[in-house]
């Protein structure tokens, strides 16, 4: 009797630390733009003319190979370029279209990392610690924009995709991206600040863009901002995505884990105790205990 | 830590014979038994060929021998070793649930195999892991320091592989104590079993149901039939049934292989175990079954059935869960248990393809270019389930794990 009061004292201390553990699983996904107020970037595809410097400056500022000049229109960014500007034929000409990391408000990178190395830090960038990382690339899994990007043919491999420039911030004002811009494509600012400042032009040349701001609710906001002239679909965007987070996803299966401690274990002692006369019925069989 | 477990028993106890401890340890190494056996000749090859491939993957880089892309970042290794090879050792919380908390005795000559090969289950698919990992020595960081990525549900699953380890090396433990002859060893750790017992079940069934889990923020990167909220407990119902299959299937050969070993009682009562368990797993199978039928017409999918995907999830769910629930209720009314083991391999089959259709073949299913496992892969897979058959073996034939317990057991008690 005495080793089942003391394995009832041993769950009720796991219990409790599961119930602490829980709380701070609800805290560590709470930072909404409620919250705080990121910075991101509105990219104006009406004005961007396509000449890839972005690419070339994101290139030089991450120390990555430099972009060759033969390119096929349509690419995806990969372990070797965090940015790529593809090109697509729409009924309204020829149109640009920048892709690199959207730094979502509630990144699913950041909440399926174990490690924390997938963070979203303070001020809007979502960045990669690679002493955190283990390399599981669960955060590819989740990525609803598939940015991030594994060095397979490594054997310290990281993870790359753009962060904003998160280094290059401490010292310069903008991000190299938007710093080098030739023709003000790209705007670097508060997310809130953008948000207006994109439906101004929408408003004021409503014959220029398609009435749609891509990653105000996308995936629940992103840090980066599209305007276009055309629908987002006929530019390779993923436009099926869901307007909540995607945490928020994962959140009601995390929510029950500390309810499944504290009851389960409960209801299994409460059977073995219904049941535990079996054992005397049957004396003649052996037994553990 | 098993190493070390045997270590810390071994001072509390009188050895056989007199011997010193690492002269016995020593002698138990050695193998037992012919060497040149088929299954010998097989896997020897295979694991050298497997390690070779493993020395490969750490100096070059995982794509060096996988195909993983940068589109499907998960393979063969997580989608089988890991994923459907959990799903197989939940056997141990199912078997111990039936003879520790329902008390069902007639059981209880199954429960340390079944628990050994969930306990070596869960050692070899998390060793696989670390192959899986681009930065294998930062595995730790969950575990320690400041890195608690607590809103992640993969840092839930592996804090339950690692307790859940521990619980069922607890669960085990006696037979360790027994081997050693550690008999206040023994005592003490057999006082433990219905804790841990009570605390695996608990973690299972939240890290079966977590690496379904996992999944659920790839939303719209798989397949609508294999995605719905109900992954979790899809994963959860549908371990039940692929580990008692994986309990019939396994004890179907250890009977064979090592016949020696099984008492005249267990050997006879072993088709009364088979058909008890074909019960269960057709009943917990009708209710996977129903489970999936609604969420498939909650979700109101009838249009995609025309579609190959359509027909590939037909062929799952009719060929390889329905079918083989018909089979296993024939059987069980039937008392035939070859068709039990039949339906119990159709079963494990289905499990498989459940699984892979979730994490690789149902994974971004449009994609113009496909992942397919590299032959590489394949033969790490099976080095590493050809090394933990061999550890089981090694196991099985030094301690009471088929085998009765010694005499001093039963006297002690």
């Amino acid at each position: 009797m005495g080793i089942k009061r003391r394995s009832f004292l041993k769950l009720l201390g796991v219990t409790g630390i599961t119930l602490a553990i829980g709380d701070s699983a609800r805290a560590a996904t709470s930072d909404s733009e409620n919250d705080v107020e990121f910075t991101g970037i509105l990219y104006d595809s009406t004005r961007c003319v396509g000449c890839r410097t972005c690419e070339y400056e994101c290139a030089t500022a991450h120390k990555l190979p430099e972009p060759s000049e033969k390119i096929p229109p349509v690419r995806k960014t990969d372990e070797t370029c965090n940015t790529v500007v593809n090109t697509f034929q729409t009924d309204k000409g020829e149109v640009f279209i920048k892709r690199q990391c959207m730094h979502c408000n509630e990144p699913a990178c950041a909440a399926a990392c174990l490690t924390k190395a997938m963070h979203k830090t303070k001020s809007g960038p979502v960045t990669w610690d690679g002493d955190k990382c283990m390399g599981c690339r669960y955060c590819m899994v989740s990525c609803p924009f598939d940015s991030p990007k594994f060095e397979y043919h490594s054997a310290n491999p990281k993870i790359q995709k753009c962060d904003m420039c998160a280094e290059r911030m401490k010292t310069e004002k903008s991000p190299a991206c938007v710093f080098n811009c030739p023709n003000d494509a790209l705007l670097y600012g508060k997310r809130r600040d953008l948000i207006r400042e994109a439906r101004r032009r929408i408003y004021e040349k409503p014959e220029l863009y398609y009435d749609h701001i891509y990653g105000e609710h996308e995936a629940g906001g992103t840090g980066w901002l599209y305007l276009s002239p055309v629908p987002f679909e006929q530019l390779g965007m993923n436009t099926s995505l869901q307007q909540s987070s995607y945490p928020e996803l994962t959140k009601g299966f995390l929510y029950s884990v500390p309810s499944v401690f504290v009851l389960v274990p409960t209801l299994l002692l409460g059977i073995h105790q219904a049941t535990k006369n079996n054992h005397l019925n049957h004396e003649e069989e052996e037994d553990e205990k | 830590m098993r190493r070390k477990k045997m270590k810390n028993n071994t001072q509390t106890l009188t050895l056989p014979q007199g011997q010193t401890t690492w002269k016995f340890l020593l002698s138990e190494m050695k193998p037992k038994g012919k060497f040149l056996t088929p299954f010998n000749l097989i896997s020897i090859p295979v694991m050298l060929l497997g390690l070779v491939l493993i020395v490969i993957r750490f100096w070059k880089g995982i794509g060096s021998i996988t195909n993983l892309t940068q589109d499907t970042p998960w393979g063969l290794w997580i989608g089988f070793d890991v994923v459907t090879g959990v799903a197989f050792a939940g056997g141990a919380y199912v078997i111990t649930f039936m003879v520790y908390i329902l008390n069902l005795n007639k059981y209880h000559s199954i429960v340390r195999v079944t628990v050994l090969n969930g306990f070596l289950a869960y050692v070899f698919y998390a060793g696989a892991l670390l192959l899986d990992l681009g930065r294998p020595w930062h595995v730790i960081n969950p575990v320690i320091g400041n890195s608690f990525g607590t809103s992640s549900v993969l840092f839930l699953v592996a804090w339950h592989f690692l307790l859940y380890m521990l619980a069922e090396l607890i669960e085990f433990s006696p037979a360790i104590a027994e081997w050693l002859g550690a008999k206040r060893a023994r005592k003490i750790l057999s006082g433990m079993t219905l804790a841990a017992v009570i605390f695996g079940i608990t973690l299972s069934t939240l890290h079966q149901s977590g690496l379904g889990a996992l999944f659920l923020m790839a939303k719209g990167k798989i397949h609508p039939l294999w995605y719905s909220e109900f992954i979790p407990i899809m994963f959860f119902v549908s371990s039940t049934f692929a580990g008692l299959s994986m309990v019939i299937f396994e004890g179907s050969i250890s009977h064979r292989v090592f016949s020696d070993q099984i008492s005249e009682k267990n050997h006879k009562a072993q088709h009364g175990i088979i058909n008890g368990l074909t019960k269960i797993c057709a009943g917990a199978m009708f209710a996977y079954f129903f489970l999936q039928l609604l969420v498939f017409i909650h979700e109101q999918h009838w249009a995609l059935l025309g579609t190959g995907m359509g027909k590939w999830y037909l062929v799952e769910m009719l060929g390889f869960v329905l079918f083989p629930m018909v089979l296993f209720i024939i059987s069980y009314r039937t008392f035939n248990i070859p068709l039990a083991r039949i339906a119990a391999v159709l079963t494990m089959l289905g499990v498989i393809l459940n699984r892979l259709n979730v994490s690789v073949i149902g994974f971004k299913w449009d994609m113009a270019i496909r992942y397919i496992p590299s032959w590489m892969e394949f033969i790490v897979t099976l080095a590493v389930i050809f090394t933990e058959i061999w550890i089981f073996r090694w196991v099985i034939n030094r301690m009471p794990v088929l085998r009765d317990s010694p005499s001093w057991v039963n006297k002690e008690v």
